[in-house]
Protein backbone atom coordinates (compact mmCIF):
# COMPACT_ATOMS: atom_id res chain seq x y z
CA UNK A 1 0.00 0.00 0.00
CA UNK A 2 0.96 3.55 0.16
CA UNK A 3 1.47 5.65 3.28
CA UNK A 4 3.06 8.91 4.32
CA UNK A 5 6.25 8.11 6.38
CA UNK A 6 8.24 10.34 8.36
CA UNK A 7 12.45 10.31 7.73
CA UNK A 8 13.18 13.21 10.18
CA UNK A 9 12.83 17.25 10.42
CA UNK A 10 10.71 18.46 7.56
CA UNK A 11 10.98 14.87 5.29
CA UNK A 12 8.23 12.97 5.15
CA UNK A 13 7.63 11.22 2.25
CA UNK A 14 4.79 9.08 0.88
CA UNK A 15 6.26 5.40 -0.20
CA UNK A 16 4.92 2.21 -0.77
CA UNK A 17 5.02 -0.43 2.12
CA UNK A 18 3.71 -3.48 3.45
CA UNK A 19 -0.02 -3.72 3.68
CA UNK A 20 -1.45 -4.61 7.34
CA UNK A 21 -2.59 -7.78 8.36
CA UNK A 22 -4.73 -8.57 11.69
CA UNK A 23 -2.66 -9.57 14.37
CA UNK A 24 -4.53 -9.77 17.70
CA UNK A 25 -8.17 -11.06 18.20
CA UNK A 26 -9.95 -7.78 18.30
CA UNK A 27 -7.98 -6.22 15.02
CA UNK A 28 -9.67 -4.99 12.23
CA UNK A 29 -8.30 -3.67 9.00
CA UNK A 30 -10.23 -0.56 7.77
CA UNK A 31 -9.63 0.98 4.31
CA UNK A 32 -8.93 4.96 4.85
CA UNK A 33 -11.09 7.09 3.05
CA UNK A 34 -10.56 10.27 4.35
CA UNK A 35 -7.70 10.93 7.12
CA UNK A 36 -6.86 14.50 8.26
CA UNK A 37 -3.10 16.50 9.25
CA UNK A 38 -3.33 17.84 12.90
CA UNK A 39 -1.24 20.68 14.75
CA UNK A 40 0.11 17.57 16.70
CA UNK A 41 1.73 16.44 13.40
CA UNK A 42 2.93 19.55 13.00
CA UNK A 43 4.96 18.55 16.14
CA UNK A 44 6.16 15.53 14.49
CA UNK A 45 6.81 17.55 11.12
CA UNK A 46 9.25 20.10 13.36
CA UNK A 47 11.03 17.30 15.11
CA UNK A 48 10.20 17.95 18.32
CA UNK A 49 8.81 14.35 19.58
CA UNK A 50 11.77 12.24 20.57
CA UNK A 51 11.57 7.88 19.49
CA UNK A 52 10.87 8.69 16.19
CA UNK A 53 12.14 6.38 13.95
CA UNK A 54 12.84 6.37 10.11
CA UNK A 55 9.74 4.73 8.33
CA UNK A 56 7.10 5.58 10.78
CA UNK A 57 3.39 6.27 9.06
CA UNK A 58 1.90 9.01 10.45
CA UNK A 59 -1.74 10.10 10.67
CA UNK A 60 -4.26 9.64 14.10
CA UNK A 61 -7.26 11.20 12.49
CA UNK A 62 -9.10 9.01 10.27
CA UNK A 63 -11.74 7.32 9.24
CA UNK A 64 -12.89 4.59 6.20
CA UNK A 65 -14.58 1.41 5.57
CA UNK A 66 -14.11 -2.28 7.31
CA UNK A 67 -12.53 -4.79 5.35
CA UNK A 68 -11.21 -7.24 7.39
CA UNK A 69 -11.94 -8.30 10.80
CA UNK A 70 -10.32 -10.20 14.01
CA UNK A 71 -11.83 -12.96 15.38
CA UNK A 72 -13.23 -11.09 18.46
CA UNK A 73 -13.86 -7.74 16.36
CA UNK A 74 -17.37 -6.62 16.46
CA UNK A 75 -17.51 -4.76 13.13
CA UNK A 76 -18.57 -6.24 9.35
CA UNK A 77 -16.95 -5.37 6.54
CA UNK A 78 -18.46 -2.62 5.05
CA UNK A 79 -19.49 -0.95 7.85
CA UNK A 80 -18.01 3.31 8.06
CA UNK A 81 -16.14 3.92 10.57
CA UNK A 82 -14.42 6.44 12.40
CA UNK A 83 -11.63 5.73 14.56
CA UNK A 84 -10.46 7.08 17.95
CA UNK A 85 -6.55 8.68 18.46
CA UNK A 86 -6.32 7.09 21.54
CA UNK A 87 -5.98 3.08 21.15
CA UNK A 88 -7.92 2.13 25.01
CA UNK A 89 -8.69 -1.49 25.56
CA UNK A 90 -12.18 -0.59 27.02
CA UNK A 91 -12.18 -3.02 30.06
CA UNK A 92 -9.21 -1.29 32.29
CA UNK A 93 -9.82 0.48 35.41
CA UNK A 94 -9.43 3.88 33.44
CA UNK A 95 -11.30 2.63 30.95
CA UNK A 96 -13.78 1.52 33.08
CA UNK A 97 -13.96 5.44 34.43
CA UNK A 98 -14.13 6.58 31.12
CA UNK A 99 -10.75 7.93 30.78
CA UNK A 100 -9.88 6.44 27.86
CA UNK A 101 -6.40 8.17 27.35
CA UNK A 102 -5.07 6.48 30.40
CA UNK A 103 -5.77 3.29 29.36
CA UNK A 104 -3.25 0.78 30.75
CA UNK A 105 -3.05 -1.76 27.96
CA UNK A 106 -2.90 0.40 24.99
CA UNK A 107 0.63 0.71 24.85
CA UNK A 108 2.85 -2.45 24.08
CA UNK A 109 4.70 -3.32 27.65
CA UNK A 110 7.81 -2.59 26.05
CA UNK A 111 7.20 0.98 25.11
CA UNK A 112 6.08 1.82 28.39
CA UNK A 113 9.56 2.08 30.00
CA UNK A 114 10.30 5.43 28.64
CA UNK A 115 6.78 6.96 29.50
CA UNK A 116 7.18 5.47 33.55
CA UNK A 117 10.91 7.09 33.29
CA UNK A 118 10.02 10.74 32.24
CA UNK A 119 5.77 10.85 33.82
CA UNK A 120 6.05 8.52 36.53
CA UNK A 121 3.69 6.50 34.58
CA UNK A 122 3.21 4.86 31.12
CA UNK A 123 1.62 6.81 28.25
CA UNK A 124 -1.48 5.28 26.60
CA UNK A 125 -1.11 3.77 23.07
CA UNK A 126 -2.00 6.78 20.49
CA UNK A 127 -1.71 6.25 16.66
CA UNK A 128 0.91 7.50 14.35
CA UNK A 129 2.79 9.57 17.30
CA UNK A 130 6.34 8.07 17.95
CA UNK A 131 7.16 5.00 19.86
CA UNK A 132 6.59 6.65 23.52
CA UNK A 133 2.80 6.21 22.85
CA UNK A 134 3.08 2.67 21.25
CA UNK A 135 5.11 3.00 18.03
CA UNK A 136 1.70 2.47 16.33
CA UNK A 137 1.69 2.75 12.67
CA UNK A 138 -0.95 5.50 11.67
CA UNK A 139 -3.94 6.32 9.15
CA UNK A 140 -2.56 8.71 6.33
CA UNK A 141 -1.58 5.55 3.88
CA UNK A 142 -4.43 3.32 2.43
CA UNK A 143 -4.88 0.34 5.33
CA UNK A 144 -4.46 0.81 8.87
CA UNK A 145 -4.14 -2.18 11.31
CA UNK A 146 -6.76 -0.77 14.20
CA UNK A 147 -6.21 -2.82 17.75
CA UNK A 148 -9.35 -3.25 19.88
CA UNK A 149 -11.92 -2.73 17.08
CA UNK A 150 -15.04 -3.50 18.82
CA UNK A 151 -14.80 -0.93 21.81
CA UNK A 152 -12.79 2.20 19.96
CA UNK A 153 -14.18 2.89 16.29
CA UNK A 154 -17.81 4.56 15.89
CA UNK A 155 -20.34 3.37 13.30
CA UNK A 156 -21.25 5.86 10.93
CA UNK A 157 -24.85 5.66 9.83
CA UNK A 158 -25.68 6.71 6.08
CA UNK A 159 -26.27 10.14 4.74
CA UNK A 160 -23.28 11.44 6.78
CA UNK A 161 -20.41 12.73 4.07
CA UNK A 162 -16.44 11.91 5.63
CA UNK A 163 -16.51 15.67 5.56
CA UNK A 164 -18.77 15.57 8.46
CA UNK A 165 -17.63 13.18 10.85
CA UNK A 166 -13.53 12.75 10.31
CA UNK A 167 -12.98 14.90 13.09
CA UNK A 168 -14.96 12.59 15.91
CA UNK A 169 -11.61 11.32 15.65
CA UNK A 170 -9.85 14.08 17.59
CA UNK A 171 -9.89 17.47 16.93
CA UNK A 172 -13.77 18.27 17.95
CA UNK A 173 -14.02 16.09 21.08
CA UNK A 174 -10.47 18.20 21.78
CA UNK A 175 -11.98 21.23 21.81
CA UNK A 176 -15.19 19.96 23.37
CA UNK A 177 -13.07 18.52 26.32
CA UNK A 178 -11.09 21.59 26.73
CA UNK A 179 -14.28 23.59 27.35
CA UNK A 180 -15.66 21.13 29.58
CA UNK A 181 -12.34 20.88 31.27
CA UNK A 182 -12.85 24.98 31.60
CA UNK A 183 -15.85 24.11 34.10
CA UNK A 184 -17.81 26.88 32.32
CA UNK A 185 -20.68 28.53 34.15
CA UNK A 186 -23.36 30.33 33.00
CA UNK A 187 -22.04 33.84 31.83
CA UNK A 188 -18.57 33.60 32.21
CA UNK A 189 -16.06 34.87 29.41
CA UNK A 190 -13.81 32.62 28.38
CA UNK A 191 -10.78 33.19 26.86
CA UNK A 192 -8.82 30.84 24.18
CA UNK A 193 -5.40 31.19 22.89
CA UNK A 194 -4.82 29.49 19.45
CA UNK A 195 -7.95 29.83 16.34
CA UNK A 196 -6.42 26.34 15.10
CA UNK A 197 -8.83 23.62 14.93
CA UNK A 198 -8.63 23.10 18.85
CA UNK A 199 -9.57 26.58 19.73
CA UNK A 200 -11.73 27.01 17.30
CA UNK A 201 -13.75 23.64 18.05
CA UNK A 202 -12.84 24.77 21.80
CA UNK A 203 -14.95 28.37 20.66
CA UNK A 204 -18.17 26.75 19.35
CA UNK A 205 -18.16 24.20 22.71
CA UNK A 206 -17.74 27.16 24.91
CA UNK A 207 -20.91 28.61 23.63
CA UNK A 208 -23.01 25.71 23.41
CA UNK A 209 -21.88 25.33 27.12
CA UNK A 210 -23.29 28.71 28.80
CA UNK A 211 -20.54 30.62 27.91
CA UNK A 212 -21.32 34.13 27.20
CA UNK A 213 -18.37 35.85 25.83
CA UNK A 214 -15.51 34.23 24.28
CA UNK A 215 -12.07 36.00 23.08
CA UNK A 216 -10.08 34.39 20.84
CA UNK A 217 -6.60 35.09 20.14
CA UNK A 218 -4.33 34.42 17.94
CA UNK A 219 -2.25 36.54 14.83
CA UNK A 220 -3.79 35.09 11.22
CA UNK A 221 -6.60 37.01 10.44
CA UNK A 222 -8.22 34.82 8.98
CA UNK A 223 -8.20 32.15 11.50
CA UNK A 224 -9.75 34.95 14.44
CA UNK A 225 -11.93 35.65 11.36
CA UNK A 226 -13.50 31.79 11.71
CA UNK A 227 -13.85 32.52 15.68
CA UNK A 228 -15.84 35.38 14.96
CA UNK A 229 -18.24 34.04 12.72
CA UNK A 230 -18.89 31.01 15.47
CA UNK A 231 -19.58 34.49 17.89
CA UNK A 232 -16.47 35.23 19.65
CA UNK A 233 -14.48 38.33 19.89
CA UNK A 234 -10.90 38.58 18.94
CA UNK A 235 -7.84 39.57 19.92
CA UNK A 236 -4.71 39.86 17.49
CA UNK A 237 -1.43 39.32 19.52
CA UNK A 238 -0.14 41.36 16.77
CA UNK A 239 -1.72 44.45 16.94
CA UNK A 240 -2.67 44.44 20.49
CA UNK A 241 -1.42 43.56 23.54
CA UNK A 242 -2.94 40.47 24.63
CA UNK A 243 -3.19 40.35 28.99
CA UNK A 244 -3.45 44.81 28.93
CA UNK A 245 -7.01 43.78 25.88
CA UNK A 246 -8.21 40.73 28.50
CA UNK A 247 -8.21 43.20 31.43
CA UNK A 248 -9.86 46.07 29.25
CA UNK A 249 -12.30 43.66 27.67
CA UNK A 250 -13.00 42.39 31.11
CA UNK A 251 -13.59 44.75 33.21
CA UNK A 252 -10.45 44.25 34.79
CA UNK A 253 -11.20 40.67 36.09
CA UNK A 254 -9.69 38.74 34.14
CA UNK A 255 -11.51 35.95 32.08
CA UNK A 256 -13.37 33.31 34.25
CA UNK A 257 -11.99 30.35 32.31
CA UNK A 258 -9.24 30.56 30.48
CA UNK A 259 -8.44 27.96 27.60
CA UNK A 260 -4.55 26.78 25.56
CA UNK A 261 -5.00 25.39 22.51
CA UNK A 262 -1.50 26.51 20.99
CA UNK A 263 0.99 24.30 22.94
CA UNK A 264 4.05 23.53 22.37
CA UNK A 265 5.55 25.08 19.35
CA UNK A 266 4.78 28.06 20.89
CA UNK A 267 7.29 27.41 23.35
CA UNK A 268 9.63 24.85 23.06
CA UNK A 269 9.07 21.66 24.45
CA UNK A 270 11.92 19.57 27.08
CA UNK A 271 12.82 16.39 27.45
CA UNK A 272 15.96 15.64 28.69
CA UNK A 273 17.53 13.77 25.33
CA UNK A 274 16.39 16.47 23.14
CA UNK A 275 16.86 19.78 25.13
CA UNK A 276 20.33 21.20 23.74
CA UNK A 277 18.84 20.99 20.20
CA UNK A 278 15.89 22.31 21.24
CA UNK A 279 17.03 24.78 22.76
CA UNK A 280 19.85 25.88 19.74
CA UNK A 281 16.85 25.68 17.16
CA UNK A 282 13.68 27.16 18.60
CA UNK A 283 13.60 28.12 22.28
CA UNK A 284 15.92 30.78 22.26
CA UNK A 285 15.09 31.76 18.67
CA UNK A 286 11.14 32.30 19.30
CA UNK A 287 9.97 35.54 20.81
CA UNK A 288 6.22 34.41 20.73
CA UNK A 289 4.66 34.99 23.59
CA UNK A 290 4.29 31.65 26.00
CA UNK A 291 0.23 31.32 25.98
CA UNK A 292 -0.19 28.96 29.24
CA UNK A 293 2.18 31.46 31.08
CA UNK A 294 -0.07 34.59 30.12
CA UNK A 295 -3.11 32.62 29.84
CA UNK A 296 -2.48 31.99 33.87
CA UNK A 297 -1.61 35.62 34.52
CA UNK A 298 -4.51 37.07 32.77
CA UNK A 299 -7.08 34.26 34.30
CA UNK A 300 -9.51 35.45 37.48
CA UNK A 301 -8.45 34.99 40.65
CA UNK A 302 -10.11 31.75 41.33
CA UNK A 303 -10.73 30.75 37.95
CA UNK A 304 -10.01 27.79 35.55
CA UNK A 305 -7.26 27.00 33.58
CA UNK A 306 -8.00 24.71 30.50
CA UNK A 307 -4.98 22.88 28.56
CA UNK A 308 -5.78 20.60 25.83
CA UNK A 309 -2.36 21.76 24.10
CA UNK A 310 0.54 19.37 24.29
CA UNK A 311 3.24 19.81 26.02
CA UNK A 312 6.33 17.06 26.28
CA UNK A 313 8.35 18.18 29.25
CA UNK A 314 9.41 20.93 31.46
CA UNK A 315 8.34 24.66 30.58
CA UNK A 316 10.67 27.40 31.92
CA UNK A 317 9.35 30.21 34.01
CA UNK A 318 6.11 28.44 34.74
CA UNK A 319 3.84 31.24 37.36
CA UNK A 320 3.65 28.57 40.10
CA UNK A 321 3.37 31.45 42.21
CA UNK A 322 0.40 33.42 40.32
CA UNK A 323 -1.21 29.90 40.16
CA UNK A 324 -0.91 29.23 43.89
CA UNK A 325 -1.96 32.86 44.81
CA UNK A 326 -4.86 33.42 42.99
CA UNK A 327 -6.23 29.82 43.72
CA UNK A 328 -6.76 28.80 39.68
CA UNK A 329 -7.15 25.26 38.76
CA UNK A 330 -5.67 23.23 36.03
CA UNK A 331 -7.46 20.61 34.25
CA UNK A 332 -5.55 19.15 31.13
CA UNK A 333 -4.95 15.68 29.21
CA UNK A 334 -5.22 13.72 25.76
CA UNK A 335 -8.48 13.70 24.80
CA UNK A 336 -10.72 10.58 25.72
CA UNK A 337 -11.94 10.51 22.46
CA UNK A 338 -14.14 7.43 23.08
CA UNK A 339 -16.42 8.92 25.74
CA UNK A 340 -17.52 11.62 24.05
CA UNK A 341 -17.95 10.13 20.19
CA UNK A 342 -21.67 9.00 20.70
CA UNK A 343 -22.99 12.23 21.92
CA UNK A 344 -21.03 14.62 19.22
CA UNK A 345 -21.96 12.22 16.38
CA UNK A 346 -25.24 13.31 17.82
CA UNK A 347 -24.36 16.81 17.87
CA UNK A 348 -23.15 16.87 13.90
CA UNK A 349 -26.47 14.52 12.58
CA UNK A 350 -28.77 17.61 14.68
CA UNK A 351 -26.18 20.24 13.13
CA UNK A 352 -25.35 21.75 16.68
CA UNK A 353 -21.73 22.04 15.73
CA UNK A 354 -20.23 22.88 12.70
CA UNK A 355 -17.27 20.74 11.25
CA UNK A 356 -16.78 21.00 7.74
CA UNK A 357 -16.28 24.95 7.92
CA UNK A 358 -12.90 24.40 8.91
CA UNK A 359 -11.55 22.33 6.11
CA UNK A 360 -8.89 24.36 3.35
CA UNK A 361 -7.66 22.10 1.56
CA UNK A 362 -8.77 18.27 0.08
CA UNK A 363 -5.89 16.47 -1.38
CA UNK A 364 -4.82 13.18 -2.89
CA UNK A 365 -2.74 10.87 -0.71
CA UNK A 366 0.16 11.15 -2.85
CA UNK A 367 0.19 14.69 -2.00
CA UNK A 368 0.57 14.24 1.56
CA UNK A 369 3.60 15.70 1.94
CA UNK A 370 2.96 18.95 -0.08
CA UNK A 371 0.38 18.81 2.76
CA UNK A 372 2.20 19.10 5.55
CA UNK A 373 4.67 21.75 3.68
CA UNK A 374 1.37 23.84 3.13
CA UNK A 375 -0.73 23.52 6.45
CA UNK A 376 3.44 24.13 7.85
CA UNK A 377 4.11 27.03 6.09
CA UNK A 378 0.84 28.97 5.60
CA UNK A 379 -1.39 28.63 8.45
CA UNK A 380 -3.28 31.86 8.38
CA UNK A 381 -5.38 30.12 5.17
CA UNK A 382 -4.29 26.48 5.56
CA UNK A 383 -6.76 25.56 8.09
CA UNK A 384 -6.92 22.21 7.79
CA UNK A 385 -5.42 19.32 5.23
CA UNK A 386 -8.06 16.55 4.48
CA UNK A 387 -6.56 13.45 2.60
CA UNK A 388 -8.55 11.71 0.32
CA UNK A 389 -6.51 8.13 -0.42
CA UNK A 390 -8.80 8.01 -3.14
CA UNK A 391 -8.31 11.32 -4.80
CA UNK A 392 -6.08 11.51 -8.10
CA UNK A 393 -4.05 15.11 -7.75
CA UNK A 394 -6.47 17.74 -8.89
CA UNK A 395 -5.49 20.74 -10.67
CA UNK A 396 -6.29 22.56 -7.63
CA UNK A 397 -4.32 20.54 -5.36
CA UNK A 398 -1.19 21.32 -7.76
CA UNK A 399 -2.25 24.86 -7.70
CA UNK A 400 -1.91 24.91 -4.09
CA UNK A 401 1.05 23.52 -4.15
CA UNK A 402 2.47 27.24 -5.06
CA UNK A 403 0.78 29.10 -2.25
CA UNK B 1 18.99 1.07 68.72
CA UNK B 2 16.94 -0.07 66.02
CA UNK B 3 14.66 2.48 64.61
CA UNK B 4 10.89 1.26 63.58
CA UNK B 5 10.28 0.00 60.69
CA UNK B 6 8.20 1.81 57.88
CA UNK B 7 5.28 0.16 55.92
CA UNK B 8 7.73 0.37 52.48
CA UNK B 9 8.05 -2.96 50.70
CA UNK B 10 11.92 -4.36 51.45
CA UNK B 11 12.68 -4.25 47.39
CA UNK B 12 12.72 -0.04 47.91
CA UNK B 13 14.55 -0.17 50.74
CA UNK B 14 18.25 2.33 50.79
CA UNK B 15 20.11 0.02 52.44
CA UNK B 16 21.10 -3.03 52.06
CA UNK B 17 20.53 -4.58 55.25
CA UNK B 18 16.59 -3.63 54.37
CA UNK B 19 16.91 -5.22 50.81
CA UNK B 20 19.19 -8.34 52.97
CA UNK B 21 15.69 -8.55 55.08
CA UNK B 22 13.60 -8.59 51.98
CA UNK B 23 15.54 -11.11 50.30
CA UNK B 24 15.28 -12.97 53.51
CA UNK B 25 11.91 -13.85 52.86
CA UNK B 26 12.38 -15.81 49.78
CA UNK B 27 14.04 -19.66 50.14
CA UNK B 28 16.10 -21.10 47.54
CA UNK B 29 19.30 -19.88 46.75
CA UNK B 30 19.77 -15.89 47.35
CA UNK B 31 21.79 -13.30 45.64
CA UNK B 32 22.22 -10.06 47.36
CA UNK B 33 19.75 -7.99 45.14
CA UNK B 34 15.70 -8.18 44.95
CA UNK B 35 13.76 -7.15 41.21
CA UNK B 36 10.18 -6.27 42.53
CA UNK B 37 7.12 -4.30 40.92
CA UNK B 38 3.24 -4.61 41.55
CA UNK B 39 0.42 -4.14 39.13
CA UNK B 40 -3.15 -4.07 39.69
CA UNK B 41 -5.05 -6.44 37.38
CA UNK B 42 -9.71 -6.00 36.74
CA UNK B 43 -9.65 -9.51 36.94
CA UNK B 44 -10.96 -12.07 40.80
CA UNK B 45 -7.08 -13.08 42.13
CA UNK B 46 -8.40 -17.11 41.16
CA UNK B 47 -8.52 -16.44 37.92
CA UNK B 48 -4.94 -14.63 37.60
CA UNK B 49 -3.73 -17.66 39.99
CA UNK B 50 -5.19 -20.27 37.85
CA UNK B 51 -3.55 -18.85 34.82
CA UNK B 52 -0.05 -18.37 36.58
CA UNK B 53 -0.06 -21.78 38.61
CA UNK B 54 0.11 -23.38 35.13
CA UNK B 55 3.72 -22.49 34.31
CA UNK B 56 3.29 -23.57 31.08
CA UNK B 57 1.18 -20.54 30.12
CA UNK B 58 3.95 -18.53 31.50
CA UNK B 59 6.05 -17.65 27.81
CA UNK B 60 3.00 -16.20 26.37
CA UNK B 61 3.65 -13.40 28.92
CA UNK B 62 7.76 -13.91 29.34
CA UNK B 63 8.80 -12.66 26.40
CA UNK B 64 12.35 -14.64 27.37
CA UNK B 65 10.50 -17.55 28.07
CA UNK B 66 11.00 -20.41 25.17
CA UNK B 67 9.12 -22.91 27.00
CA UNK B 68 8.71 -24.33 30.29
CA UNK B 69 7.77 -28.06 30.44
CA UNK B 70 6.02 -28.61 33.91
CA UNK B 71 7.49 -32.19 35.52
CA UNK B 72 4.97 -33.15 38.42
CA UNK B 73 3.18 -30.63 40.66
CA UNK B 74 6.63 -29.05 42.16
CA UNK B 75 8.77 -29.23 39.82
CA UNK B 76 9.08 -27.53 36.24
CA UNK B 77 11.85 -27.09 33.81
CA UNK B 78 12.65 -24.18 32.21
CA UNK B 79 13.92 -23.44 28.77
CA UNK B 80 14.90 -19.63 28.05
CA UNK B 81 16.29 -17.19 25.28
CA UNK B 82 20.01 -16.45 25.58
CA UNK B 83 21.35 -14.12 22.79
CA UNK B 84 22.66 -14.83 19.73
CA UNK B 85 20.08 -18.06 19.63
CA UNK B 86 21.49 -19.61 22.66
CA UNK B 87 18.87 -21.27 25.23
CA UNK B 88 19.70 -21.56 28.88
CA UNK B 89 17.71 -24.28 31.19
CA UNK B 90 17.25 -25.02 34.51
CA UNK B 91 14.92 -26.79 37.26
CA UNK B 92 12.80 -24.81 39.30
CA UNK B 93 10.71 -26.20 42.12
CA UNK B 94 7.68 -24.47 44.08
CA UNK B 95 8.49 -23.53 47.76
CA UNK B 96 5.00 -22.72 48.95
CA UNK B 97 1.48 -22.18 47.49
CA UNK B 98 -1.55 -20.59 49.07
CA UNK B 99 -4.38 -21.37 46.56
CA UNK B 100 -5.36 -18.13 44.93
CA UNK B 101 -3.03 -16.14 47.15
CA UNK B 102 0.84 -17.28 46.62
CA UNK B 103 2.97 -18.91 44.70
CA UNK B 104 6.61 -19.14 45.78
CA UNK B 105 9.68 -20.87 43.25
CA UNK B 106 13.01 -21.47 43.46
CA UNK B 107 15.74 -22.82 40.80
CA UNK B 108 17.08 -26.02 41.80
CA UNK B 109 20.77 -26.39 42.80
CA UNK B 110 23.18 -26.44 40.35
CA UNK B 111 21.12 -24.10 38.12
CA UNK B 112 22.80 -21.54 35.54
CA UNK B 113 20.65 -18.64 36.67
CA UNK B 114 19.81 -19.34 40.14
CA UNK B 115 17.37 -17.41 41.82
CA UNK B 116 14.03 -17.46 43.98
CA UNK B 117 11.21 -15.60 43.42
CA UNK B 118 7.34 -15.38 44.68
CA UNK B 119 4.51 -13.91 43.02
CA UNK B 120 1.35 -12.89 45.50
CA UNK B 121 -2.42 -11.95 44.16
CA UNK B 122 -4.26 -9.96 46.62
CA UNK B 123 -7.57 -9.05 46.69
CA UNK B 124 -8.10 -5.67 45.61
CA UNK B 125 -12.06 -4.91 45.78
CA UNK B 126 -13.87 -3.11 42.65
CA UNK B 127 -9.88 -2.83 41.20
CA UNK B 128 -9.38 -6.60 40.63
CA UNK B 129 -6.39 -7.73 42.16
CA UNK B 130 -2.92 -6.38 43.26
CA UNK B 131 -0.32 -8.68 41.46
CA UNK B 132 3.33 -8.44 43.02
CA UNK B 133 6.44 -10.48 41.68
CA UNK B 134 9.46 -10.49 43.36
CA UNK B 135 12.93 -12.33 42.58
CA UNK B 136 16.14 -12.60 44.29
CA UNK B 137 19.11 -12.54 42.40
CA UNK B 138 22.90 -11.62 41.95
CA UNK B 139 23.31 -7.94 40.77
CA UNK B 140 25.39 -7.80 37.30
CA UNK B 141 28.94 -7.11 38.26
CA UNK B 142 29.34 -10.91 39.88
CA UNK B 143 29.37 -14.10 37.63
CA UNK B 144 26.42 -14.98 37.92
CA UNK B 145 25.02 -11.04 37.56
CA UNK B 146 26.62 -10.98 34.69
CA UNK B 147 25.17 -13.73 33.47
CA UNK B 148 21.81 -13.05 34.27
CA UNK B 149 22.55 -9.36 32.77
CA UNK B 150 23.27 -10.64 29.74
CA UNK B 151 20.61 -13.20 29.49
CA UNK B 152 17.82 -10.62 30.05
CA UNK B 153 19.90 -8.06 28.01
CA UNK B 154 18.31 -5.76 30.48
CA UNK B 155 17.90 -5.04 34.36
CA UNK B 156 15.75 -7.62 35.81
CA UNK B 157 13.87 -5.14 37.63
CA UNK B 158 12.73 -4.33 33.72
CA UNK B 159 12.01 -7.42 32.60
CA UNK B 160 9.92 -8.22 35.77
CA UNK B 161 7.99 -5.16 34.92
CA UNK B 162 7.63 -5.60 31.23
CA UNK B 163 6.11 -9.35 31.94
CA UNK B 164 3.88 -8.16 34.50
CA UNK B 165 2.62 -5.60 32.17
CA UNK B 166 1.54 -8.46 29.72
CA UNK B 167 -0.05 -10.83 32.43
CA UNK B 168 -2.18 -7.78 33.08
CA UNK B 169 -2.99 -7.13 29.51
CA UNK B 170 -3.81 -10.70 28.69
CA UNK B 171 -5.71 -11.34 31.68
CA UNK B 172 -7.68 -8.09 31.16
CA UNK B 173 -8.53 -7.57 27.15
CA UNK B 174 -7.42 -11.36 25.81
CA UNK B 175 -4.77 -10.44 23.65
CA UNK B 176 -1.03 -8.91 24.38
CA UNK B 177 -1.08 -5.18 22.96
CA UNK B 178 1.54 -5.28 19.79
CA UNK B 179 2.37 -2.31 17.27
CA UNK B 180 3.27 -4.86 14.36
CA UNK B 181 1.63 -3.49 11.50
CA UNK B 182 2.46 -7.56 9.27
CA UNK B 183 2.72 -11.06 11.01
CA UNK B 184 6.28 -10.78 9.22
CA UNK B 185 6.80 -8.11 11.65
CA UNK B 186 5.22 -9.35 14.58
CA UNK B 187 7.15 -12.88 13.89
CA UNK B 188 10.50 -11.20 14.02
CA UNK B 189 9.15 -9.32 17.16
CA UNK B 190 8.59 -12.94 18.89
CA UNK B 191 12.21 -14.34 17.54
N1 LIG C 1 -5.15 17.11 24.12
C1 LIG C 1 -5.29 16.44 22.99
O1 LIG C 1 -5.71 15.30 22.99
C2 LIG C 1 -4.96 17.11 21.70
C3 LIG C 1 -5.53 16.66 20.50
C4 LIG C 1 -5.25 17.36 19.33
C5 LIG C 1 -4.40 18.45 19.35
N2 LIG C 1 -3.84 18.83 20.52
C6 LIG C 1 -2.93 19.98 20.61
O2 LIG C 1 -3.69 21.17 20.58
C7 LIG C 1 -2.87 22.22 20.06
C8 LIG C 1 -3.58 22.92 18.94
O3 LIG C 1 -3.84 22.03 17.87
P1 LIG C 1 -4.30 22.58 16.46
O4 LIG C 1 -4.50 21.42 15.57
O5 LIG C 1 -5.41 23.52 16.66
O6 LIG C 1 -2.92 23.33 16.05
P2 LIG C 1 -2.58 24.54 15.07
O7 LIG C 1 -1.09 24.55 14.98
O8 LIG C 1 -3.37 24.45 13.80
O9 LIG C 1 -3.09 25.84 15.85
C9 LIG C 1 -2.36 26.53 16.81
C10 LIG C 1 -2.72 28.01 16.70
O10 LIG C 1 -2.11 28.71 17.79
C11 LIG C 1 -1.71 29.99 17.31
N3 LIG C 1 -0.70 30.55 18.21
C12 LIG C 1 0.64 30.32 18.23
N4 LIG C 1 1.23 31.00 19.23
C13 LIG C 1 0.23 31.68 19.86
C14 LIG C 1 0.20 32.55 20.98
N5 LIG C 1 1.30 32.82 21.63
N6 LIG C 1 -0.98 33.07 21.37
C15 LIG C 1 -2.14 32.76 20.70
N7 LIG C 1 -2.16 31.92 19.63
C16 LIG C 1 -0.99 31.40 19.22
C17 LIG C 1 -1.19 29.70 15.93
O11 LIG C 1 -1.15 30.86 15.15
C18 LIG C 1 -2.22 28.67 15.42
O12 LIG C 1 -3.31 29.26 14.75
C19 LIG C 1 -1.56 21.55 19.63
O13 LIG C 1 -0.61 21.68 20.67
C20 LIG C 1 -1.96 20.12 19.47
O14 LIG C 1 -0.85 19.26 19.63
C21 LIG C 1 -4.12 18.20 21.69
ZN1 LIG D 1 -4.82 15.35 16.14
ZN1 LIG E 1 -8.08 0.37 28.97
Amino acid sequence: MRALTWHGKHDVRVETVDDPEIINPRDAIIKITSTAICGSDLHLYDGFIPTMKAGDILGHEFMGEVVETGVKSTLKKGQRVVVPFTIACGSCYHCGKHQYSACDNGNPADNQDLGMELYGQPMSGLFGYSHLTGGYAGGQAEYVRVPFSDTGPIVIPDGLDDDEVLFLSDILPTGWQAAENADIEPGDTVAVWGCGPVGLFAVQSAFLMGAQRVIAIDHFPHRLELAKKFGAETINFEESKTYEALMAMTGGIGPDAVIDAVGLEAHGFFVDNVIDQIKASTFLGTDRPHSIRQAILACRKGGRVSMPAVYGGFVDKFPLGAFMEKGLTLKTGQTSVQHYMPALLNAVIEKKIDTTFLISHRLGLEEAAQGYKMFHDNQNEVTKVVLKPGLAPTPAGKESRHV
Amino acid sequence: MTLPKDDAPASTAKSQEGITAGIGELRGPKGDALASWSVTINRPHGDLYTFFHDFAHLPQIMDNVDHVEVIDALRSHWVVKAPAGHLVEWDAIITEEKEGELIAWTSIEGADIAHAGRITFQDAGARGTVVTATIAYHPPGGLLGKTIAKLFQREPEIQVRRDLRRFKQLMETGEIATNARTTKQFDEEMA
